[in-house]
C-alpha cells in the first residue's frame, strides 16, 4: 500500500546474505528503506530478512534467492522484485567472489569466475536497472568496487581485472546516466572483516562489516560519486595509482 | 515477462507522486482482452487511466500494467435531432463539445476542465457547477458496454442489468472497462451564458445566497479567500450563471461555433497564454497568494452584482485557462481536499474546516464551494448540500503538517455526515472510506467486484489504498495483491 504523499524508499541489494551486503541491508532497514535482498544461499538470507523483519515488527526485507551467475533470469527477477517493492529508489550490487591467490599462483577458471561474479554479474543486473531508472528520471545504483581494482598486482590479477572492470562500467554508466537524475556511485572498500579475508594474502587494518555499512550509508546518501571506505584508503589510492610501472612492478606489493 | 520497453512515468495529476508503469494504449476492444491476457499470464493487475486527471493515485497503478484508454477516440453515433450521442471512452469532453455545439447542444454536466475522457469521467461519476440541477454526468448515460476482465462483453442501462450499472459508473475502474457510451445531450439556444458576480461578506453570506440562488439559476460557484479571519472567515464571492430561453440570442449561428468558444491564444492580444505560468509560479507561496486571494476579493466588490456574458466555454473550463498551471505547485506538487457535507450541517463543517487550517498555519490557495443533490449510484460523493475544495500546496518542509491536518479534516467532514470524491482524493485511508460510504456499500461492491472480477484483475494505487476488502483474494485466484 503506497500513500502519494509519503511512499515508501526502496532498495535492493544484490548479494545480502553476509558481509558488507547483510550490514548494509541492516543500515537500510534503520533508514526505513523497504527492501528487497537478493542472494544465492537461500538460509543465510533468510536469517538477515527474519532479523530485520522481527526487529521492524512487519515485513520490511523480503527474500529472493538467485545466482548471479543466472544472467538471463535476471530481468524476470528485477521485474518480481519491482513489482512488490512498487518502485525502485536504490539498487547495490553487492556480489562479489575472491579466491585466495598468490603471486605463482595461475588458474584461469578461478578468474574467469570472478569476472563472472564481480563484473558480468553486475551489468546483467545494472543494465536494466539503469534503464528503467532513466525512464523514471530519477535512483541510485551503487556498486560495491574495491581498492583492489585500482591497480594490477601481481598477486592478484584475476580479482584486480574483475574489479577494475567494474569499476569502468559504472564510471561508463554514470556519464550515460547522470544527466537523466540517477546518480552512480562506486564503492571502493578497503579490508572488511568478512568471510572474504579469509582469502586474502595480507591484512592490514580492516575494519567491522557494520562500520563500513555505515560510511557507505553516507556516501550514499550525500550521493557521491566515488567513496573510499574508509576515506584513507582514497589517498593510499592516490599514492598507488602514482607510481610509475617500471617502479611499481620492482616493488613487493 | 513484460516488456520493459512499455516502462512508462504516470503521475498524479497533483505531481505528487508519480511510478512507472507498464503502458498500453490499445485502441481495439480485442486490443484490451489481449491486455487482459498478457496480464494473467505474468500475474501481473491492470489499471485503467483516461487522461490521467486524476488529483491523487486513482489512475496509476504502479510497476503493473496501466491500460491507457486514451486511443479509442471514435465518436460512434451521433444525432442532433435527439441528442443521443454513442463515443468510445478515450473520447475527451472537449471532442464532444467541438462536435456537437453547431447542432445546438452541449454536454449536461462538464467539469472545471475539458481534457478528461468519457470513460474516466464516469469511472468517477463527475459533476459539474450545476450538479445541484443535472445531477451527476452518470444521471445522463442511457446506455454502456463495459469489457468485464474475464473478457466478456456487457450491456448496460438504467433498465438493464441495473446493478451494475449503478455499480460501474462511479466505481473508478475496479469492475470493467467502459468501451461505448450512449449519452444525452442537452439543448442550448446560445454559445452564451448570463454570469453575475456577488461579493460575499463571510462563509454564512455565500451559503445563504447559494441557497437563496438555487432555484432560479443553472450554475452556481463560489469562491473563498482562504487568507480571511475572524468576522470575514470564509468571505469571497458567488458566480451565477444562466442560460438563454428559446428566441433570447437574435443570432445563435455566431455563438454556438468552435471559432466563438475558444479562448483566444494570446492575452491582451500580445501574452500567450501558454506561457503564463512562468509567471504565475512566482505567486505560489503564502505571500504571494495572500495577495491573490485579497485582490480577487476586492475584484468581486468591484463587479458586486454586475450582469456580463461569458461563453460555455470560459464559463464551465476555468482550469483550462492557464495552461500548465499545475506546474507552478512544483516541485512538491498539490493535492485538493473536497469535502461533502450536507446543507443543514455545511456551515458548521466549512466553518470548522476553514479555521483548522488556519491553526495549522496552512490556508488552502484556492478554495470553491459547489451546491449538489444525492445521486443514484453505489458508490457515491453526492449529499444534498455543499462541496469545499481546497487546494494545498506541497511542499517538503510541510507535507507531513498538511497530512496530519488533512486526516484532522476527513475527521471534521465524517463528524458532520460528510463524503468524499475518489477523482480528488490522494490522502484519505480506508477507515474514512469506509465509515462515508458504510459497510453496507463496501460489501456490496466487494461481491459486485468477485462476481465480476474473480480474477482481481483491475486495480490501481487508489484501489488498493482505500479498499483493500475488495481485493482480497479468494484461494484459487491467482494474482496477488500487494
Amino acid at each position: 500500500m503506497i500513500r502519494p504523499l509519503h511512499p515508501p524508499k526502496t532498495a535492493v541489494i544484490v548479494g545480502a546474505s553476509t558481509g558488507i551486503g547483510a550490514a548494509l541491508a541492516r543500515k537500510l532497514a534503520a533508514q526505513g528503506y523497504q527492501l528487497a535482498l537478493v542472494a544465492r544461499r537461500a538460509d543465510l538470507l533468510h536469517d538477515v530478512c527474519a532479523e530485520i523483519n522481527q526487529h521492524a515488527n512487519q515485513t520490511q526485507a523480503r527474500p529472493y534467492t538467485h545466482d548471479v551467475l543466472d544472467f538471463a533470469g535476471t530481468p524476470a527477477l528485477l521485474q518480481q522484485i519491482t513489482a512488490d517493492l512498487g518502485s525502485l529508489d536504490l539498487f547495490i550490487y553487492n556480489a562479489g567472489a575472491m579466491f585466495p591467490s598468490h603471486a605463482e599462483k595461475y588458474n584461469a577458471d578461478e578468474d574467469i569466475a570472478m569476472l563472472q561474479v564481480n563484473a558480468a554479474g553486475a551489468m546483467a543486473w545494472l543494465s536494466p536497472v539503469a534503464d528503467r531508472m532513466v525512464r523514471a528520471k530519477r535512483g541510485q545504483i551503487v556498486g560495491i568496487g574495491s581498492i583492489a581494482g585500482d591497480r594490477g598486482r601481481r598477486g592478484a590479477p584475476g580479482y584486480n581485472a574483475s574489479k577494475a572492470a567494474l569499476h569502468t562500467y559504472l564510471e561508463g554508466l554514470r556519464n550515460r546516466v547522470s544527466r537523466f537524475g540517477v546518480t552512480v556511485t562506486t564503492i571502493k572498500p578497503g579490508q572488511v572483516e568478512t568471510d572474504m579475508l579469509k582469502n586474502a594474502e595480507q591484512v592490514r587494518g580492516p575494519i567491522s562489516a557494520t562500520r563500513a555499512a555505515d560510511l557507505i550509508w553516507s556516501a550514499i546518501h550525500s550521493r557521491k560519486q566515488i567513496a573510499y571506505i574508509p576515506g584513507k584508503w582514497g589517498i593510499i589510492s592516490l599514492v598507488l595509482t602514482h607510481i610509475p610501472s617500471f617502479v611499481f612492478r620492482r616493488l613487493n606489493l | 515477462m513484460l516488456n520493459s520497453n512499455h516502462l512508462e512515468l504516470s503521475s498524479a495529476w497533483g505531481l505528487t507522486y508519480q511510478a512507472l508503469n507498464y503502458v498500453h494504449r490499445p485502441s481495439t476492444v480485442e486490443g484490451i482482452r489481449q491486455v487482459f491476457t498478457l496480464a494473467k499470464e505474468n500475474g501481473r493487475t491492470v489499471g485503467l487511466r483516461g487522461s490521467g486527471r486524476s488529483y491523487g493515485d486513482a489512475a496509476v497503478n504502479a510497476e503493473q500494467i496501466l491500460l491507457e484508454l486514451t486511443r479509442m477516440t471514435r465518436i460512434l453515433d451521433w444525432n442532433p435531432e435527439t441528442g443521443k450521442l454513442t463515443v468510445e471512452p478515450g473520447v475527451t469532453i472537449r471532442d464532444i463539445w467541438r462536435y456537437i455545439i453547431g447542432d445546438g447542444w452541449w454536454l449536461p454536466v462538464v467539469p472545471g476542465t475539458a481534457f478528461p475522457t468519457i470513460g474516466g469521467a464516469l469511472g468517477m461519476n463527475l459533476h459539474g457547477k450545476n450538479q445541484y440541477k443535472a445531477g451527476t454526468l452518470g444521471e445522463h448515460v442511457l446506455e454502456f458496454t463495459a469489457l468485464l476482465s474475464t473478457g466478456e462483453l456487457l450491456h448496460c442501462s438504467p433498465e438493464k442489468n441495473p446493478e451494475f450499472f449503478y455499480a460501474m459508473i462511479g466505481s473508478f475502474g475496479v469492475l470493467g472497462v467502459f468501451t461505448s457510451i450512449t449519452l444525452q445531450m442537452k439543448r442550448i439556444y446560445s454559445g452564451q451564458m448570463h454570469i453575475s458576480t456577488h461579493a460575499t461578506a463571510n462563509l454564512q453570506d455565500l451559503l445563504n445566497t447559494m441557497e437563496q440562488r438555487k432555484a432560479s439559476s443553472d450554475y452556481l460557484i463560489g469562491w473563498i479567500d482562504c487568507f480571511a479571519k475572524g468576522q470575514a472567515l470564509g468571505r469571497g464571492q458567488l458566480q451565477i450563471a444562466h442560460e438563454f430561453t428559446p428566441g433570447e440570442d437574435p443570432n445563435p449561428q455566431r455563438t454556438l461555433s468552435v471559432q466563438f468558444q475558444e479562448p483566444p491564444e494570446e492575452l491582451f492580444g500580445i501574452v500567450p497564454r501558454s506561457i503564463l505560468w512562468r509567471f504565475i509560479k512566482y505567486f505560489v507561496n503564502p505571500l504571494g497568494m495572500r495577495l491573490t486571494s485579497l485582490g480577487n476579493y476586492l475584484m468581486g466588490l468591484l463587479k458586486n452584482d454586475k450582469q456580463g456574458l461569458e461563453s460555455y466555454v470560459s464559463a464551465n473550463f476555468l482550469l483550462d485557462y492557464f495552461p500548465r498551471w499545475k506546474e507552478t505547485y512544483l516541485p512538491g506538487g498539490l493535492i485538493q481536499h473536497q469535502s461533502f457535507i450536507p446543507a443543514e450541517h455545511a456551515y458548521a463543517g466549512f466553518r470548522e474546516i476553514l479555521q483548522t487550517c488556519h491553526d495549522y498555519g496552512l490556508p488552502a490557495y484556492l478554495a470553491v464551494v459547489k451546491r449538489y443533490r444525492p445521486d443514484p449510484f453505489l458508490i457515491s460523493y453526492s449529499v444534498d448540500g455543499f462541496s469545499m475544495a481546497l487546494d494545498f500546496h506541497v511542499t517538503r518542509r510541510n507535507r507531513q503538517r498538511l497530512q496530519e491536518m488533512v486526516a484532522h479534516l476527513d475527521e471534521i467532514v465524517l463528524k458532520h455526515h460528510g463524503r468524499f470524491y475518489m477523482a480528488k482524493d490522494a490522502t484519505l485511508y480506508p477507515h474514512t472510506v469506509s465509515t462515508f460510504l458504510g459497510e453496507t456499500t463496501l460489501a456490496q461492491l466487494t461481491a459486485l467486484k468477485s462476481k465480476y472480477d474473480p480474477q482481481n484483475l483491475l486495480q490501481t494505487n487508489l484501489s488498493r489504498r482505500l479498499f483493500p476488502q475488495i481485493h482480497i483474494t479468494t484461494p484459487n485466484a491467482q494474482i496477488e495483491s500487494n
